[in-house]
């Protein structure tokens, strides 16, 4: 304490302290005369000036929202637009009871719970004077029930919007998706004054993927409205900048005929340009009607989408994750030919099972007798399963992995929609890291005809067909050609994106794979042979049947007595001309039961369709 | 100074008034001001809450509840006040950090602590803590301060500051700062110090904008230019700048204040209640205003000036002219001369948490005064 005293001078801080809080004062004094000086300028000065504003001050900012871009296909043939419809809307300021209004419109037009519920939180986040939708999508007579009555409830108001319409209905909604009201968290994220008149926004395919180049610019107006708040004239108006229209490399023609030719199956088919990546087709079945979602979709209606026999609302083409069976045989084999453990001509015997030394179990060929002395070739063409199971045998996992990872196998192919999943494409480390077990020799052979852990989506088998097609110089997977913007007229066409090229060291091993697969449609032993009678040009393709279930060893497989249920998938890759490639498809039909007899004749159609738009 | 405050006229009465002042530890002048103000501000909300009961219930328990705690607080002797400061600073500090690692996000910022029983924002309480531990740091120092203490002062007021913006807070935090950074000045700050400290902050500004939130940028973007977002935060200035103007010198009179009534104004309740006020009592019921608070922030500074240790002269010092930080920010934005960070007008706008910490620090300046007294006989 002493010496505390010696150092610290009261008085002298007493005096500092007092000097400081007399500049303290001088200076909060002279900020409060800053302040006076404000609202002297305010208040006496620009007085007349507020005073105007505050008289005419029955001008109102209002948002309008911006005109959805459209969206067309690659011929010009409109997929979304914006049609009007009718809505009620309150504005909360101008209605003396609220409840009361609501049962009295109750009565003229159907308010159900959640709408009601709905209505009552936007209130809350709304300011008071702001027109509040209660009802969308009004019928004609209730707009004119609601016309009608009008005079009777100051604050209710109907309105003309636009809003989205597929006029394909159906057709390609897994492309385009669907728009639906923005909801609690979508309003969290999104631009708060971008958004302030927009309704709706993206919700899945397309419309969500380019939400932000559909939405546009906001835009707003003054309006003078009388005390009651209604809307007397615009005083000025800043035009909403509308959103850019998409036009796709879709061919909708070429996509309804997919879908009409998959309508009896579950599945997927995608098809696309392997030139430069384009989508022409991506079909997942069943299809529903996106209409149904824009302006709030019914219970009953939702329900019957999440039949989960069927699922609709499952994108299959990019979220469907299958065995894709024998269609990934040709990958196995240039992998065979590039590591050099096959020659192109070494034949292999197949006595229609395999066994690997050591072990009990016969890995059987889907032939019973067996395919004799195949070579590679022979085995596309037939496919031999045999051969394959030797051949995987020969590669080991690791190599048949770092190979068929090139063609974009266990990985999503980066096409524009969210969400795509990448399929399963396994390895001794992806066993170890997952499953923490070691990898067994058996589950090499499954693996190499496609069975097993293998898993790919039908956009994968489109894309690496398409990579095959083109000797190793493929494209990334995409559905939007080209952005129109409506207000400058500009249009940015978008370029294909190259993936890196797969180089061979023996540029034949190209050859002699497509060659198998050309054999596979138009061999006299060929397994979609049928599918390729009267083409006018060579189509290389691979037909695929993936079991979904084991059957137990030895076991009769009959086809009647299965469920449906547990048929096998169909697949068929393909793609045309073979030597000069434009068109790459893969289909799937689940529990189709075969390749060469369900999928190989769908792929036959979709390109005999291909052909005549061409012409 | 007692017998200033015209209290009755009758000289039994009086002494009465002396006593029950004496006994309570409360400062007549103060409690005046603060009495005046607050019954102006309830005035006001009552138009501003289009004459809501409810709304205006709601304030006077709050003011009930916050006039308690000033009456517990003015009990509380400095010299114990002193002794628990650097523990209720470190508390403080814990908390903020928990609510930036735990805290309920609400409106998009971390502020809130759920207690499970109660919601608790220790940035409120910083806003005292902070001035009360620089005032028990510096109050067995030599002053004015020397280098190294100040090193220390800076760490101490930077700390709770910078968790607070962190939130994010901006609003809160300048209070913050300023209250602590003004124990600081009063503790004799040089000002060749304070210059380079002007000019390095000018310097920092960029920086500061690179680690600011988008809506703080926005915010302002807006106060720079409000046309350039009509729709958003620059509608409450252009609004509230209406509402002041229309208001001219007499104003438009109690409840008819069109633009508050027609609902242009946001927030009217809260932090643009100063809008509704100049709208309906104009520029003279302004000026009053004004007078009101510049009463109180003067008699707090006597107080301060009065007090016999630096600790209670410090800490009273900051309570007072922080006062006057609320104020001038506060009525500033709302008159668009700066940006729109939330501050409430003090003891007027509507809402509960800051009405308490300002009743606070009032029990803390009357308990400086009256202890002081006490201490002397």
């Amino acid at each position: 304490m002493l010496h505390r005293t010696l150092i610290k001078d009261h008085l002298q801080e007493q005096n500092v302290f007092r000097r400081r809080a007399l500049v303290a004062a001088v200076v909060c004094l002279l900020l409060i005369f800053v302040l006076f000086i404000r609202l002297f300028n305010l208040q006496v000065l620009e007085h007349k000036h507020f005073n105007k504003l505050s008289e005419n001050n029955r001008v109102r900012l209002m948002a309008i929202a911006p005109n959805r871009g459209l969206i067309y296909d690659r011929n010009g043939v409109i997929l979304a637009e914006n049609r009007p419809s009718y809505r009620l809307e309150v504005t909360p300021e101008q209605v003396e009871d609220m409840d009361w209004l609501l049962t009295e419109l109750g009565q003229l037009v159907e308010l159900d719970e959640s709408t009601l519920k709905r209505f009552r939180k936007a209130i809350k986040r709304s300011r008071p004077f702001e027109a509040i939708p209660l009802r969308t999508a009004l019928s004609d007579d209730e707009v004119a029930r609601l016309a009608v009555n009008r005079h009777k409830y100051a604050g209710m108001d109907i309105s003309a919007r636009l809003s989205r319409f597929y006029p394909q209905g159906k057709s390609a909604v897994h492309v385009m998706g669907y728009v639906g009201r923005i909801d609690e968290d979508e309003l969290k994220i999104v631009d708060q004054t971008q958004y302030a008149g927009t309704s709706h926004i993206g919700k899945t395919g397309l419309e969500r993927f380019y939400e932000d180049e559909l939405h546009g610019k906001v835009g707003h107006q003054s309006v003078e409205v009388n005390v009651q708040g209604r809307i007397l004239r615009v005083l000025e108006k800043k035009q909403p900048v509308p959103g850019n229209n998409l036009i796709l490399s879709l061919d909708t023609r070429l996509q309804s005929v997919a879908e009409k030719s998959l309508e009896d199956y579950n599945g997927a088919a995608v098809v696309m340009n392997p030139n430069n990546g384009e989508i022409l087709a991506l079909v997942s079945m069943p299809i529903y009607d996106p209409n149904l979602f824009v302006h709030g979709i019914a219970l009953k209606d939702y329900q019957r989408l999440q039949n989960p026999d069927t699922r609709p609302m499952y994108n299959r083409a990019l979220y469907g994750q299958y065995p894709p069976g024998s269609t990934i045989k040709q990958f196995v084999g240039l992998a065979g030919l590039e590591s050099k453990v096959i020659g192109h001509k070494m034949t292999i015997p197949c006595e229609g099972f395999y066994m690997l030394p050591n072990e009990e179990r016969r890995y059987r060929d889907w032939k019973k007798t067996g395919h004799g002395h195949v070579d590679l070739q022979d085995a596309l063409a037939e496919s031999c399963d045999v051969y394959y199971y030797e051949l995987a045998n020969r590669l080991g996992i690791d190599r048949i992995h770092d190979f068929m990872q090139k063609f974009g196998f266990g990985k999503p192919t980066g096409v524009d929609i969210q969400g795509e999943k990448g399929g399963l494409l396994p390895s001794r480390e992806w066993k170890m890291r997952t499953r923490n077990k070691i990898w067994f020799p058996g589950e090499t052979l499954i693996a190499g005809i496609g069975q097993g852990y293998v898993l790919a989506t039908p956009m994968q088998l489109a894309s690496a067909t398409s990579i095959l097609a083109m000797r190793g110089k493929g494209y990334r997977p995409r559905l939007l050609n080209e952005i129109f913007d409506p207000a400058t007229g500009e249009s940015r066409v978008k370029e294909p994106v190259p993936l890196p090229e797969i180089k061979l060291n023996r540029p034949q091993n190209w050859d002699h794979v497509i060659k198998g697969m050309v054999n596979v449609v138009h061999s006299i032993r060929g397994t979609a042979r049928s599918s390729g009678i009267g083409l006018k040009f060579k189509m290389a393709g691979k037909t695929g049947t993936a079991q979904v279930f084991g059957v137990a060893q030895d076991a009769e497989y009959d086809e009647d007595t299965i469920a449906k249920k547990l048929r096998d998938h169909a697949l068929f890759v393909a793609f045309a001309p073979a030597d000069k490639p434009e068109i790459a498809i893969a289909v799937i039909a689940e529990n189709g039961g075969s390749g060469s007899s369900v999928a190989a004749p769908i792929v036959r159609k979709i390109l005999d369709t291909w052909l005549q738009t061409k012409e | 100074m007692i017998g200033d405050s015209g209290f009755g006229n009758n000289n039994k009465e009086h002494s009465f008034s002396i006593k029950l002042v004496q006994m309570l530890h409360l400062d007549p002048l103060l409690l005046m001001g603060i009495l005046l103000l607050s019954t102006a501000g309830l005035v006001v909300l009552y138009s501003a809450g289009d004459q809501s009961m409810s709304l205006i219930n709601k304030q006077i328990t709050r003011l009930f509840l916050a006039f308690i705690i000033m009456l517990i607080l003015a009990h509380v002797s400095p010299t114990a006040l002193r002794f628990w400061s650097p523990w209720i600073y470190s508390i403080g500090i814990i908390l903020l950090i928990l609510v930036l690692t735990v805290g309920d996000m609400g409106k998009g910022a971390q502020r809130w602590l759920d207690l499970g029983f109660v919601r608790f924002q220790p940035s409120e309480m910083m806003k005292l803590a902070t001035p009360m531990m620089l005032a028990w740091y510096f109050s067995d120092k030599p002053l004015p301060p020397r280098f190294k203490h100040l090193l220390v002062a800076a760490v101490l007021l930077l700390l709770p500051t910078l968790l607070i913006a962190k939130q994010p807070d901006l609003g809160t935090a300048l209070i913050i700062f300023a209250a602590g950074f003004l124990v600081v000045f009063l503790a004799g700050l040089s000002w060749r110090i304070m210059v380079f400290l002007g000019i390095s902050g000018a310097a920092l500004l960029p920086v500061l904008w690179h680690y600011m939130h988008d809506y703080q940028r926005n915010r302002v973007l807006t106060f720079l230019n409000p046309e350039s977002d009509p729709l958003g935060t620059g509608y409450h200035i252009i609004q509230s700048k209406i509402a002041i103007g229309s208001g001219g010198i007499y104003g438009r009179g109690w409840l008819n204040g069109s633009q508050s009534h027609l609902d242009f104004l946001p927030e009217q309740s809260t932090d643009f209640i100063f809008a509704v006020f100049a709208e309906e009592f104009g520029l003279i019921g302004g000026m009053f205003l004004l007078a009101l608070y510049i009463f109180i922030i003067l008699r707090g500074l006597v107080i301060a000036v009065q007090a016999q240790d630096s600790y209670g002269r410090l800490l009273g010092g900051s309570i007072s002219v922080t006062f006057f930080v609320y104020l001038f920010v506060n009525v500033g934005m709302v008159s668009g001369i700066l940006p729109v960070v939330g501050v409430p007008l003090p003891l007027i706008s509507y809402g509960g948490t800051s009405m308490v910490t300002l009743m606070a620090s009032f029990g803390i300046l009357m308990s400086i005064n009256t202890h002081r007294r006490i201490w002397a006989r």
